[in-house]
């Protein structure tokens, strides 16, 4: 999922996730493993909001069915908030977090 | 059993007198859990809309809020497109195009969604065993019928998928 959180402007060291300031952090939009969606179904989903390829969306929803989440997109929170309510219109349960 | 099948620019379904029957209802019963019967507390709302900040019911609120009118309205729609496209009563063929398709898709999905958690279906739940057991506990019971229903409809939306990817081929 490298593309997905690079930071827009390369910084000059690696930042380290855990020490940055909570302001800092980007929020993210995770999706959780449920016993009922189709994993084909999810998978299409993936594909159909975010516009992720096959495979990507593919391993995406294998880590939320083996994992039991996963982080599916980062960015402003607006924009997450957004993604999680798409994704609940499609039966996705998803939340929004810090990283 | 009935399954969808891709016919140039549509989604097409041949359905039996029965199975027209069973969509009108599952897609009734959601429409009801939508609208007169809505209640926070039932575990289907909770699932069909789910708390955006987990751990933070204020921020949870807040976002619900906003949001929540038209998530329900499109979740309404989406069933709602279900029994425009069926008949009263009896069999009918059913050609969807691409927005009926994926609203239908959704549909059967908050449908199942439903019916998952009414039968407390689970990661490790074996559905042909829970219906041998029904079965053998008593074959005209509501969870036999309910799990019947719950197979039927993984199916049909897994054939509905596979019409609507078929079109980007």
């Amino acid at each position: 999922m490298g593309g997905m959180t690079a930071p827009q402007v390369a910084p000059i060291e690696t930042p380290d996730i855990e020490e940055a300031p909570a302001a800092d952090r980007p929020w993210v939009t995770i999706v959780w493993n449920d016993p009922v969606n189709l994993m084909s179904y999810v998978t299409w989903v993936f594909q159909k909001l975010f516009g992720y390829s096959k495979d990507r969306a593919e391993a995406l929803m294998l880590d939320v069915h083996h994992k039991g989440k996963a982080i599916v997109s980062s960015g402003a929170r607006e924009r997450m908030e957004h993604d999680a309510s798409r994704l609940h219109a499609y039966g996705l349960w998803a939340t929004v977090d810090k990283q | 059993m009935s399954m969808f099948r891709r016919h140039a620019d549509t989604c097409v379904a041949r359905f039996a007198a029965d199975e027209v029957s069973v969509l009108r209802q599952v897609a009734t019963e959601v429409i009801g859990l939508l609208t007169d019967g809505f209640d926070r507390d039932d575990p289907v709302v909770e699932r069909l809309f789910p708390d955006v900040y987990g751990d933070d019911p204020t921020q949870a609120a807040e976002f619900r809020r906003y949001t929540e009118g038209d998530l329900k309205t499109a979740k309404i729609d989406q069933a709602g497109a279900i029994l425009a496209a069926l008949p009263a009563t009896g069999g009918a063929v059913v050609r969807l195009d691409e927005e009926a398709a994926e609203a239908w898709l959704r549909a059967l999905n908050d449908v199942r969604l439903a019916l998952g958690i009414r039968l407390d279906v689970r990661d490790d739940t074996d559905l042909l065993e829970e219906l041998d057991d029904a079965v053998m506990h008593d074959p005209t019971s509501a969870r036999v019928r309910q799990l019947t229903m719950y197979q039927y409809l993984g199916v049909l939306q897994e054939s509905l998928l596979d019409a609507i990817i078929a079109s980007g081929r």
